[in-house]
C-alpha cells in the first residue's frame, strides 16, 4: 500500500462518488487518471484491503431495531448455544469473550417484538439464560473509518 | 415502523448492500441488470443517504489486514445518570475508540457505558483503556476481548424485509 493507495482509501472510506464517473472523481482528487484509480481500487478489492464497497445500512434509518445481547453458558456448551444463536439471519456478530458473560452477540429484527420473541426462543433453545437484551440508550460515537496516515504534503490522515 | 419503501427500492438497495461491481461505471452496470437507467440508480442511490436509510456509502476495510490487529470492549460503570453524559463524551472523545454508547444495566451487570477500543496489541488496548479510566475517573471498569469468533456478517435487510408495495 503506497502513499497513493492510502489517499484513496482515506477518501472512499468516508464517501465513494454517487456519479457516473465515480473512478475518474477519485482520480481527480487523488492526483492520478481515472484508469489508475480504478485499477488500484479493484487491486485493494481483489487482496481484500478493501472487504466491500458500498452502502452500510443503517437498522435505525430503515425503522429497523438492533440490539447487543449477553448470556453465560458453561464453557463446554459453548459452541453448541453459539450455533444456536449464529443460525438467525439477524445474527450479525457472535463472539466468545474472556468474562463471565462470556457469549456476546448482535440481533437486528424488524421491531422490538420480534427481538424479544428471538430472546425467549434462544433461551428455550439453549437451555440456558437469561439472554440479557442491552440495546443503546444512547449513541456517543460510531466511527467506521480509519483514516491512514500521509506523509508530509497529504491533505488528509487527520 | 418501516419507512415507505417500494419494491424497486429493495432491489436498488440490494445491489447496494452487496459489494460494488468492479467497471467503471458500477451504477450503469447496476442499472443494466435491474433494467433500469443508470441517472435512476445514482438518483436514487443519492436519495437513500439523504433520508438517512445509509450512514456511509464507500469502502468497508478488513481491518485485520490495513494494520488494526485488536479490539476490545470496555466496559465502564457510572451509577450516577446524571454524569454518564459528561463520561461518556469524554470516553468517546479518545481517537481509539470506535464506538461509545450507553445501555442498560441489570442486576449482576453494572455496568453503562461500552467503548470499542482498537490498537496494535492487547496489551495496548488495555493500556489505553488504564489511561481512560484516569481521565474520567471510572474505577470499575474491565475490558473484554473475542475468544473465538463464530459469526461477523452484514445484515442483508433486503433478503429479509418483511412485505413491500410498489
Amino acid at each position: 500500500m503506497d502513499e497513493t493507495d492510502k489517499k484513496i482509501l482515506n477518501l472512499i472510506q468516508t464517501g465513494f462518488p454517487i456519479c457516473e464517473h465515480p473512478y475518474a472523481e477519485i482520480g481527480s482528487k487523488t492526483g492520478v487518471s481515472e484508469e489508475e484509480a480504478f485499477g488500484r481500487v479493484k487491486s485493494m478489492v481483489e487482496s481484500g484491503i478493501i472487504r466491500r464497497l458500498g452502502a452500510s445500512f443503517d437498522s435505525r434509518g430503515l425503522g429497523w431495531t438492533s440490539t447487543l445481547c449477553a448470556m453465560s453458558v458453561p464453557k463446554d456448551q459453548i459452541e453448541r448455544v453459539a450455533s444456536i444463536i449464529s443460525e438467525y439471519p439477524g445474527v450479525t456478530h457472535n463472539y466468545e469473550r474472556n468474562h463471565k458473560f462470556n457469549l456476546w452477540f448482535t440481533y437486528i429484527a424488524p421491531d422490538e417484538e420480534a427481538v424479544l420473541k428471538t430472546l425467549r426462543e434462544i433461551e428455550e433453545k439453549s437451555g440456558y439464560g437469561p439472554v440479557y437484551n442491552l440495546p443503546m440508550l444512547k449513541k456517543f460515537k460510531i466511527k467506521v473509518n480509519f483514516q491512514f496516515k500521509e506523509k508530509a504534503g497529504g491533505e488528509a490522515g487527520k | 415502523m418501516k419507512k415507505e419503501i417500494t419494491a424497486t427500492d429493495v432491489r436498488i438497495m440490494a445491489e447496494l448492500q452487496r459489494s460494488l461491481p468492479m467497471t467503471m461505471r458500477p451504477f450503469e452496470t447496476i442499472g443494466a441488470k435491474l433494467g433500469l437507467s443508470e441517472k435512476e440508480v445514482i438518483e436514487k442511490t443519492r436519495s437513500y443517504g439523504e433520508k438517512k436509510f445509509y450512514r456511509r456509502f464507500g469502502a468497508t476495510l478488513r481491518h485485520q489486514k490495513a494494520g488494526f490487529k485488536a479490539n476490545g470492549m470496555g466496559i465502564w460503570s457510572v451509577p450516577d445518570e446524571a454524569k454518564r453524559q459528561e463520561l461518556g463524551e469524554k470516553l468517546a472523545a479518545r481517537a481509539e475508540v470506535s464506538h461509545a454508547y450507553e445501555r442498560p444495566s441489570f442486576d449482576g451487570w453494572p455496568y453503562h457505558l461500552f467503548t470499542m477500543i482498537h490498537g496494535e496489541s492487547e496489551q495496548e488496548v488495555l493500556d489505553t483503556a488504564k489511561h481512560m479510566s484516569e481521565e474520567t475517573g471510572i474505577e470499575d471498569y474491565d475490558v473484554l476481548f473475542s475468544v473465538r469468533e463464530f459469526k461477523k456478517t452484514s445484515m442483508q435487510y433486503f433478503d429479509h424485509w418483511p412485505s413491500v408495495v410498489d
